[in-house]
């Protein structure tokens, strides 16, 4: 079928390559996805939903999809600000903290996650700043939200970045000569134009947050109903040999992430078409 | 046009008339930027997220890792666990980047250099396993290969072990490294086109000899790049790793789930010493992709277009 | 509005290899429209966004009127400053474009909404964009997004108008269009205003006067006809029109080629090497002329309904080039004579010209 639909091209081994694509793709990738959505399509839409509903799923789910979306938010203004400010101002350090920005990519969350929650423990270096105020960050959900800032801050940065770079001064200028005073530029004219870079950094930092596990599962304190997430609990019901349970959480899961892929997908299309690019 | 270039070019990045700041705008253009309150505040906010967020966390690893001296330290690195935990490791690494790559060659060359139906949908299926929970990502070979999974009872039967085994461990990272290499090539190679292949095939040179003396040197530095990420989240992974390795101590334990042992056992010390030296990873490969980005940023893919 | 720029001095790279503006004045008068012309780098851009308010001088002032605009930022300075390169909002429609001046206004001075929306389609109707007004600007051609860009920047009653190669970005034919349109738009509103550009057709045919700039310094301001029937200079000479070069020698106030003295009144008295500009039209074969040099053919090329010859004039002069009637038969080689009727004389270090008819 491949010969029928290819291009008429010069070049050898496309029938190979594309094949060997395809084969490791089925294998590593959409097989196992297909054996969990088939193992949720047996419990049938009522079964999911019984186990959806119950009061510790819906609370781990609950947890996970609102201190992901508090902590995008977070990440859209001030992720918004650090990718403005290394854009635009020279300062000592600017390209080392440039660089440091994809630290919560490489850096193994594992690491991050004891060492964030080493600083915001009780006895920590932050922690115990903020101890004698009667404020707790580590053990709370409060801590899941710093982890999952950490975690998507490059996402908001290195999307907006290069959007600002492209920015056209003119278009600030013009703006000036209209007589629109600084701040109103920035809110009228600039912001506008980041609009969908915004939404996509925060839809990806999200995603990422929603699913998030090794960074938060050191400073969450995972107490049941209050700072359990949603992926710890799938291993919770694994461990009990709860297979239904594990699988429910999951696909409503996977079901998320797709949906929140879509979403950045129509976010760009709606950008092209409105902005006439990306 | 291009003699508003030139004179660009040539401007200072700082605005005369303002009073000094310790930040300088790059704005071009002395209109096009915030003033020295608003700048401050900018470039201070900047300063204290980046401090407490990526700066504290990397040095309160080594701070807590090197806390009881440097013998303690080497110490928890020579401990039995802690030496098989690091040769997992490296075993797993070495196992799922090189599939990776042999796999990112493949499906670039197919997507980026012939044109083909549902490309673009191939392409998002590629992306697929970043938009998946790392838990997520675990538990579906747990569904496959686990006792209760669709290959259970016949792996058992063959007295095959997948789960809570090494190939299991394999399996779970070639999953979440799985686009790294290919979403690099495919990006510098649509970009490159086949107009060097064309060539090198019509003065006589085999298909293959075309990709290694032809190919192969036009994407080296992104094939780099791609496979230094996919080597710092082989050797990082945690989540997905977690749920298939069933966490036996000095068989599947790789370094992150050793970190998390002696962390749930206390042994904050050497939780750090282990996490100092995936940190230092984190580190070679943040200045290694730095290097690349800077050196040759023109052999990396949608990278050329920056300022 | 008069609006006057004083001994402006600017270097934009803080050495003092070559200021980008040398100690430039300017004076556009009320409802004047004049050109800012020179090659790239001369620091017309710089002179307008300085009056803009977009870059600020390092001595030197700028007036609109009696008042001194040099510490007013931009924004109070209320001029509409066309971009080249369009400078729309793309995010906003061509109505919320037009309206973006009036709708960032403070409460006080903000007109309401329907009077701000009657403007913006007034605006539109002045710039031949009826109909347009919810577009964006990535739905719009380049004229049309330039027109848009005019609109917006006369939406606010602005003081004057700058224009910054206002058609550079378009093609030919768009760009001669617009040429006459802003012409026209110009009558219609009265504006004050200021345009840079490097093409001196669209100087030549659209300004009231032109400045021509170089190497940071005003060449000469003057009307069309001035400008290009009496050069002030060597470079605006050469800079604008066709002109052949020649090197000539002056001696007691009589132009000589060789020793073969040119039938053009001279400057008395002075001495020296200088250069003679001569337009192909000066030019003419004189066949019989006592008077006329003996030059030699090089080249002919067929150009269209004439004939064009290049010629090398003797003693080293240079060469000149010539048309006549595709019926005159030229070849190369031919040895013809030839007479200037016009021409412009510099002295060699001396920047004044000395007109010969």
């Amino acid at each position: 079928m491949s010969l029928a639909i290819r291009r008429q091209s010069i070049l050898p081994g496309f029938g190979l390559t594309l094949g060997y694509t395809l084969v490791y793709l089925g294998v590593i990738v959409l097989l196992p996805l297909a054996v969990l959505v088939l193992r949720a399509s047996s419990l049938g839409l009522a079964g999911l939903w019984d186990i959806a509903t119950e009061p510790r799923i819906l609370a781990a789910l609950r947890t996970s999809f609102s201190l992901a979306l508090a902590a995008a938010a977070i990440n859209v203004i001030f992720g918004g600000i650090v990718a403005w400010v290394l854009a635009r101002y020279d300062f000592p350090g600017r390209r080392l903290l440039d660089a440091a920005v994809d630290l919560p990519f490489a850096l193994p969350t594992a690491v991050a996650g004891i060492a964030l929650a080493a600083i915001y423990a009780p006895n920590g270096w932050i922690g115990a700043l903020i101890a004698p105020l009667g404020w707790k960050i580590a053990y709370t959900p409060l801590g899941i939200v710093v982890a999952l800032v950490f975690i998507g801050l490059p996402f908001i940065v290195r999307t907006v970045q290069p959007v600002i770079l492209e920015l056209e001064q003119d278009v600030e200028e013009a703006s000036a000569t209209l007589g629109a005073a600084r701040m109103q530029t920035l809110v009228r004219v600039i912001l506008p134009t980041l609009a969908p870079a915004l939404l996509t950094g925060f839809a990806l930092a999200f995603a990422r947050g929603v699913g998030e596990y090794g960074s938060v599962i050191f400073i969450a304190g995972n107490l049941p109903f209050v700072s359990e997430i949603a992926p710890l609990l799938i291993i919770v019901k694994l461990e009990q040999f709860d297979y239904a349970g594990a699988t429910a959480i999951a696909t409503l899961m996977l079901a998320a992430s797709f949906l929140i892929l879509l979403t950045i997908n129509l976010i760009q299309a709606w950008s092209r078409r409105r902005m006439g690019h990306v | 046009m291009s003699e508003t270039l030139a004179e660009w070019e040539t401007r200072p990045a700082k605005i005369a008339w303002a009073p000094k700041t310790f930040a300088i705008t790059f704005s071009k253009s002395p209109v096009a930027g915030e003033g020295p309150v608003l700048a401050s505040i900018l470039v201070g906010v900047t300063l204290v997220f980046l401090l407490l967020f990526l700066v504290l966390p990397l040095a309160v690893v080594f701070y807590e890792a090197f806390a009881n001296g440097f013998a303690v330290y080497w110490e928890a690195l020579n401990a039995p666990d802690a030496r098989s935990a690091i040769w997992l490791t490296l075993t797993v690494a070495a196992i799922a980047v090189p599939l990776n790559i042999v796999f990112g060659l493949a499906a670039a060359w197919a997507i980026a250099k012939f044109r083909f139906a549902g490309k673009s949908f191939l392409i998002t299926l590629i992306d697929l396993p970043f938009s998946v929970s790392p838990v997520v990502a675990g538990l579906i070979y747990v569904l496959l290969f686990g006792a209760q999974g669709l290959f259970g009872p016949w792996l058992k039967a063959h007295d095959i072990e997948i789960i809570f085994a090494v190939p299991g461990i394999v399996l779970a990272t070639i999953f979440v490294t799985f686009p790294f290499v290919a979403r690099e090539l495919i990006a510098l190679m649509e970009d490159q086109g086949t107009g060097d292949e064309e060539v090198a095939l019509s003065l006589g040179a085999s298909g293959v000899a075309t990709f290694f003396r032809v190919t192969l040197p036009n994407i080296k530095w992104a094939l780099l790049y791609g496979v230094l990420l996919c080597n710092a989240r082989a050797m990082g992974e945690f989540g997905a790793v977690s749920v298939v390795s069933g966490h036996i101590r000095g068989l599947t334990n790789t370094m992150p789930l050793h970190v998390e042992i002696l962390y749930n056992e206390y042994n904050i010390t050497a939780a750090f010493a282990v996490a100092s030296l995936l940190a230092l990873l984190a580190l070679v490969t943040l200045v290694a992709k730095t290097l690349l980005e800077t050196r040759f940023k023109d052999a990396l893919p949608g990278k050329s277009r920056g300022h | 509005m008069q609006i006057r720029a004083v001994d402006i001095f600017k270097n934009f790279t803080g050495s003092s290899a070559r200021p980008a503006l040398d100690g430039v004045s300017l004076d556009v008068g009320s409802g004047e429209l004049v050109a800012l012309l020179g090659p790239s780098g001369s620091g017309k851009t710089t002179l307008l966004r300085i009056i803009a308010g977009l870059d600020f001088p390092d001595r030197g002032s700028v007036y609109f009127g009696d008042e001194d605009a040099s510490k007013k930022t931009v924004q109070e300075r209320r001029v509409g400053f066309v971009f080249q390169n369009y400078a729309l909002f793309k995010h906003l429609t061509v109505a919320e474009n037009i309206a973006f001046g009036l709708e960032v206004r403070d409460r006080q001075t903000r007109p309401p909404k329907a009077e701000i929306r009657r403007r913006a389609l007034e605006l539109l109707d002045l710039v031949q964009l009826t109909g347009l007004e919810k577009r964006r600007p990535a739905q719009l051609s380049g004229g049309q997004r330039q027109r848009v860009a005019l609109a917006r920047a006369l939406a606010g009653e602005p003081r004057g108008l700058l224009l910054d190669e206002p058609f550079g970005a378009l093609d030919a034919k768009v760009r001669r269009d617009l040429r006459s349109w802003l012409r026209e738009i110009h009558l219609r509103t009265g504006h004050t205003t200021t345009f840079v550009t490097h093409d001196q057709d669209e100087a030549l045919e659209l300004a009231d006067r032109v400045a021509v700039l170089n190497h940071g310094h005003i060449e000469q301001v003057g009307s069309p006809d001035e400008i290009y029937d009496h050069p002030a200079t060597p470079f605006v000479h050469g800079f604008i029109g066709e002109a052949s070069a020649l090197t000539v020698d002056l001696r007691a106030g009589n132009l000589f080629i060789g020793n073969h003295q040119l039938p053009l009144p001279g400057r008395s008295g002075r001495t020296g090497r200088g250069r003679l500009f001569v337009r192909p039209q000066d030019i003419v074969i004189g066949e019989g002329d006592a008077n006329g040099i003996e030059a030699e053919i090089v080249a002919v090329r067929r150009a269209g309904a004439t004939r064009r010859a290049e010629i090398v004039i003797p003693a080293d002069a240079g060469r000149v080039e010539i048309d006549a009637p595709a019926a005159v038969n030229f070849r190369p080689g031919e040895r013809i004579p030839i007479r200037f009727l016009r021409g412009t004389f510099f002295l060699d270090g001396e920047g004044a010209a000395s007109s010969l008819c």
